[in-house]
């Protein structure tokens, strides 16, 4: 370990030591503090996120280098344990990002069902601490450690609302079924460690590189990592937590789950099986098709028939990560790229309509059945277009931004000679086109109760303006996301 | 003349319906009429001119406008021509158009969508212009269509009316028949000619006249196949027996539309298509007599029908319906010049007798039904006294070698012909001639009697209300009861006379030894006379039977039994059709939807997709139970099955 480490881990070191900070001062500051550890919190993350966009320019010629072609530097730290490169850049962004805005969503909500404690933006930063080590991590090891500070955060986050049966309910569900994936993770790396005896993601790809064939307890090794993962992502059959979770924690936070959480483990899956299990693709490939296929499947037909938003959003992320996984699966820079985009624009496309679900209130009161949007263009024109442009875009109709997202995934499945499952992504996404377009319908032709809270404090607005304009803006102006997408998906596989 | 003035007098009335059209609200009523009846009135002062210079002074005008196809061998340009035929047709379409037009602003004054009327006459006026100035099957075809349309859109006028609506959908679906077979014609001459231009055709018709092609293992000779294809689509138009039906339904229309549109104009395109491509059909006698049979029939079973009807404008509709047979039988006696002497004669006084009509139907505030008229020919002279000239020239009334009405002189050119003709199909349509002659004088004289003469069968309100109509009804009649006293004498020596072969000017081509209308100086005298002795008596029965013996129909009827109820339904051609095609495609296509459509396309398509999607669905929710150790199971499960493949796959 030497000074650059340090630097290289800056983001992550400072967001570490603020976390504890915050919570030295929410500690001795008591209930009053609430509103100040999250402002700060906001603008904390949100100045991270912007050394973090810059990061990638400052590096100097002294620092051991990964890939000087492209613009993409790179850099190793902590004895190898920890890497910065373009592609944990470009998710962090979006992690930070994405917990950002929760930051700004839970402030009216926390503040109107009395949830608001110091304790809330505190776990957030403590949760996004472990997604970002999570996305550097470079060893087995290190990987597991930050999934954990991530987990555990999140457990508490679901259970936030103790006094709520369903919050607590669900929390215990995410802590036990969590518990079991990630024993399902350790015994996953210690197989791989067991075979190999290297933890270390450079090393376990040069090994696999020159082995003919992989010892059965390698593969079996890989399962169980996959499947300890593929809980993170949600994906079938580890997918069974979310409709409950989703349902039960606070609305603020299921979003912040569906915005955060889900692209840090996608993107760990992702390096993990590109970069060390690289070379055992068609290994790997069966169990992720299989996932993909089943969760494309799965979320898009369960949604049909949920009564609660909440619980439809879950089945669509479900649906979602089955899309993304596509993407891991063409594997290759068009592969990483087209899962990027995928992830920077559902991310926010999520984060629109659980801004728009928190803005639904009536009499004070949060609505959360489907139902409840009946009418609402009527009484709110303005978020029930808002709420138009969320639904297209999720359910991919062009030329907003969802579509886009789809459109690279099923290219590059199809440019990969993987017909099959392009023709499965687009005939599924036909059958969750509906979920997304009945909300449409009831919005706009149904009648309701018809008498719903005027629009929310500026917070709200500010998200919900952010994510719709970005929809939009996304089609016009794409190139950013885009050439950022191709130089992190380079810095991933090397070509 | 020059060129922009021959496009003007086709353009106008489009510029006209363009206007009025689009910029109505704009305008308003006052200023659509303005601009549409401008728009006529200038394009029918130019058809003169054009008539002068080119029928008189025998100057024939062709002008390519623009191209319009171009793929492979297939070339068709916009291009408008205008001969001696064409000349005659433009003073007919703009000359009655254009007095429809004036005529239309008093009768439709009360109207709430005057601009959308004179826009949708205008551009018929347009469309039937286009048909007629064409140089090209294809542009003809264009004008076909667009009068279709227009005719559509007119019987439609008042859309409120189901039974509006059914006549303008029966009108357009009769119609398809007909031009499904004129388009198969269109093929058919650019497969035997290799090209649609008239010039064309007719250049190479005499060398093709033998040449036959092979369908589904028939040999059928060529032009007769064609011309026959052809026909069909001029029977459609021009509602000849079998596509008839939709005639005296599009009566449902407003009287100008059934005046200018139903009897004038649209309806003798057919008659124009056959004289156009007269050099054609001469080569194909085979279609020449179907030509002749379908038009014989056509006069003699509609001038049946017309003596028995009560509904004043259908009787005028089968009276035109007989006279279009007349022009046909005329045509297929290759007497193609009298068939168009007869259609322009014909405009004038079935446009007069039409918008007389109108003026009698105005009188009786909206009534139709002659049985409830009667009785006010003192209260309306002046309309008498123009559905006295429409009667006698209807009637071809005159004297030989002195003076006739409009109809003598065409009408007897072609019975004639008819006479003169050297073929056994030429003599039969002779004799059902003549005897439709007497038809036509009986119900003429039926029709003046029934509402004008006896007493009033009106009740007494409608009675009050009895009034001569506005100058601007009765005023743009003057020039049609002009046309129609004098046009046959002042027009016969250029037709059918000593002149004629300079008047045409090579726009209708007879062979030598069909030429009729030149051996019809040698029939025998009685033959000559034979019509008008048919129809004296016509006009004496109908004396009889309507003023002297007013029971006497009613007995006559009676004694008739069926064949009158025959007559009088028509021949129950609408029965037969609604039997055998509107119900057969009904229940045909009552099939394809229950069984094809909704059962087996929705059945296992969207709707059985959709039932299954949601069965699906369901299923998939009883999955999610709500207990932990379900979900712990189901991972464990898949752990174990990813372990399993692994396993035995290495």
């Amino acid at each position: 370990m030497n000074f650059t480490s340090l630097y290289t881990a800056f983001p992550e070191i400072s967001l570490a030591v603020f976390a504890m900070l915050m919570l030295i001062y929410g500690v001795v500051r008591g209930e009053r503090s609430a509103q100040t550890v999250g402002i700060a919190s906001f603008v904390a993350v949100l100045s991270i996120m912007i050394f973090v966009l810059k990061l990638g320019f400052i590096y100097s010629p002294g620092f051991p280098k990964l890939h000087i072609s492209a613009g993409c530097y790179g850099c190793y730290a902590f004895d190898y344990m920890f890497i910065d490169d373009a592609f944990a850049r470009f998710v962090k962004v979006i992690l930070l990002c994405g917990s950002a805005l929760s930051i700004i969503l839970s402030w009216t909500y926390l503040k109107k069902e009395n949830l608001s404690h110091p304790e809330y933006p505190i776990l957030i930063l403590f949760a996004t601490l472990g997604m970002l080590l999570m996305v550097s991590a470079n060893d087995l090891l290190a990987l597991y450690v930050g999934l954990e500070l991530q987990s555990l955060s999140l457990y508490v986050l679901a259970a936030y609302n103790r006094d709520n049966a369903k919050s607590s309910e669900s929390g215990l569900k995410y802590f036990v079924l969590g518990a079991l994936s990630s024993g399902l993770l350790l015994y996953g790396i210690s197989l791989i460690y067991g075979y190999t005896g290297v933890t270390k993601f450079t090393s376990l790809s040069k090994l696999f590189i020159d082995m003919h064939q992989p010892p059965i307890g390698v593969l079996f090794g890989l399962v169980f990592i996959c499947a300890g993962l593929a809980f993170k992502v949600s994906a079938v059959p580890f997918h069974m937590w979310t409709p409950d979770v989703y349902e039960g924690a606070p609305t603020p936070v299921t979003a912040f789950f569906a915005a955060a959480p889900k692209v840090a483990a996608l993107a760990v899956l992702a390096r993990l099986l590109i970069v060390p299990f690289g070379s055992l693709a068609h290994q790997w490939g069966q169990i992720i098709v299989f996932i993909s296929v089943a969760s494309m499947l799965l979320g898009s037909f369960a949604g049909l028939v949920q009564s609660s938003i909440k619980r439809l959003m879950a089945y669509s992320s479900i649906a979602n990560v089955g899309y993304a996984l596509v993407g891991i699966i063409v594997g290759g820079t068009a592969g990483m790229q087209a899962l990027l985009i995928y992830v920077a624009i559902y991310f926010i496309n999520t984060l629109g309509v659980f801004a728009v679900i928190l803005s639904l209130r009536r009499k004070g009161k949060s609505l959360d059945r489907i139902v409840d949007f009946s009418g609402l263009a009527k009484t709110n024109p303005l978020l029930a277009l808002t709420m138009v442009i969320f639904m297209f875009s999720l359910a991919g109709v062009p030329p907003l931004a969802g579509f886009f997202g789809k459109y690279f995934i099923f290219l590059a499945a199809v440019k990969a000679g993987m017909m099959p499952l392009a023709i499965i992504g687009v005939l599924t996404s036909v059958v969750s086109a509906y979920y997304y377009l009945r909300i449409i319908k009831l919005m706009y032709f149904d009648d309701g109760i018809n008498i719903f809270d005027p629009l929310p404090e500026f917070g709200l607005r500010i998200v919900l303006a952010i994510s719709a304009l970005y929809m939009i803006v996304f089609t016009i102006w794409p190139a950013p996301i885009i050439d950022q997408a191709l130089i992190a998906a380079h810095s991933l596989t090397g070509g | 003349m020059s060129q922009p003035l021959y496009m003007a007098a086709v353009f106008f009335p489009l510029l006209g319906a363009f206007i009025a059209g689009l910029f109505g609200r704009k305008i308003g009523d006052r200023g659509s009429q303005i601009v549409t009846c401008g728009g006529v009135l200038v394009a029918a002062a130019l058809s003169i001119k054009i008539f002068v210079d080119v029928a008189l002074h025998g100057e024939i005008h062709a002008f390519t406008l623009a191209p319009w196809i171009q793929s492979g061998t297939f070339t068709v340009n916009w291009g408008l021509q205008f001969d001696t035929l064409t000349a005659v047709m433009l003073i007919v379409v703009n000359g009655v158009s254009s007095m429809v037009h004036v005529y239309s602003v008093g009768y439709m004054g009360h109207d709430k969508s005057i601009p959308r009327f004179m826009s949708y006459l205008s551009l018929f006026t347009f469309f039937m212009l286009m048909l007629v100035t064409s140089d090209n099957l294809l542009q003809m075809f264009f004008g076909w269509e667009g009068v279709g349309l227009a005719s559509y859109l007119l019987i439609n006028f008042w859309y409120e009316k189901e039974s509006a609506n059914n006549a303008a959908i029966k009108a357009f679906l009769v119609n398809r028949v007909g031009d499904f077979g004129f388009a198969l014609g269109i093929f058919g001459c650019f497969l035997i000619f290799g090209s649609v231009q008239f010039a064309d055709m007719f250049h190479k018709a005499p060398d093709l006249a033998n040449l036959s092609f092979l369908f589904l293992g028939h040999t059928l000779p060529a032009l007769t196949t064609v011309c026959l294809l052809l026909f069909i689509g001029a029977m459609g138009k021009s509602a000849q027996l079998g596509l008839h039906t939709w005639l005296p339904d599009a009566m449902e229309g407003p009287t100008p539309v059934s005046a200018l549109i139903h009897a004038a104009t649209m309806v003798t395109a057919g008659v124009f298509m056959v004289a156009r491509l007269s050099p054609m059909f001469e080569y194909a006698p085979m279609a020449l007599m179907v030509v002749t049979l379908v038009g014989a029939l056509t006069a003699i079973v509609a001038g049946s029908i017309g003596l028995t009807q009560f509904d004043i404008k259908r009787v005028i509709a089968y009276s035109t319906m007989s006279q279009l047979g007349y022009m046909f039988f005329a045509a297929g006696v290759s007497a193609y010049s009298a068939a168009i002497f007869h259609l322009m004669t014909h405009a004038f006084f079935k446009a007069l007798l039409f918008l007389g009509a109108g003026s009698v139907i105005h009188a009786f505030s909206g009534e139709q039904d002659m049985r409830k008229m009667g009785g006010i020919w003192r209260k309306i002279p002046i309309t008498y006294a123009y559905m006295w000239i429409g009667s006698l020239a209807l009637a071809g009334i005159g004297l030989d070698g002195v003076f006739g009405m409009a109809g003598f002189y065409s009408k007897d050119m072609i019975l004639e012909s008819a006479a003169a003709s050297s073929h056994w199909f030429g003599h039969l349509a002779y004799w059902l001639g003549v005897i439709v002659a007497f038809m036509t004088a009986f119900y003429s004289w039926r029709l003046l009697i029934l509402t004008f003469h006896g007493r009033p069968r009106a009740d007494a309100h409608t009675m009050e209300h009895v009034h001569e109509s506005p100058w601007i009804m009765l005023g743009p009649l003057v020039p049609l009861a002009i046309g129609a006293i004098f046009a046959g004498w002042y027009a016969d020596d250029w037709f059918v006379g000593a002149a004629r072969s300079n008047f045409w000017n090579g726009s209708i081509f007879v062979l030598a030894q069909d030429n009729t209308i030149d051996k019809a100086h040698f029939i025998p005298e009685w033959e000559k006379w034979l019509p008008m002795g048919f129809a004296l008596p016509g006009i004496i029965f109908a004396y009889v039977f309507y003023t002297l013996k007013p029971d006497l129909p009613g007995k006559v009827a009676k004694a008739c039994g069926g064949l009158y109820r025959l007559v009088y339904h028509k021949y129950y051609f609408d029965e037969l059709y609604d039997f055998l095609f509107v119900r057969m495609a009904s229940r045909l296509g009552r099939i394809f939807w229950v069984g094809g459509d909704d059962g087996i396309i929705d059945g296992y398509g969207p709707n059985g997709v959709a039932a299954l999607t949601g069965r699906i669905a369901k299923y998939i929710g009883a999955l999610q139970t709500g207990y932990v150790y379900h979900y712990a199971f189901a991972m464990v499960i898949g752990v174990a099955a990813f372990v399993t493949w692994f396993w035995f796959r290495s």
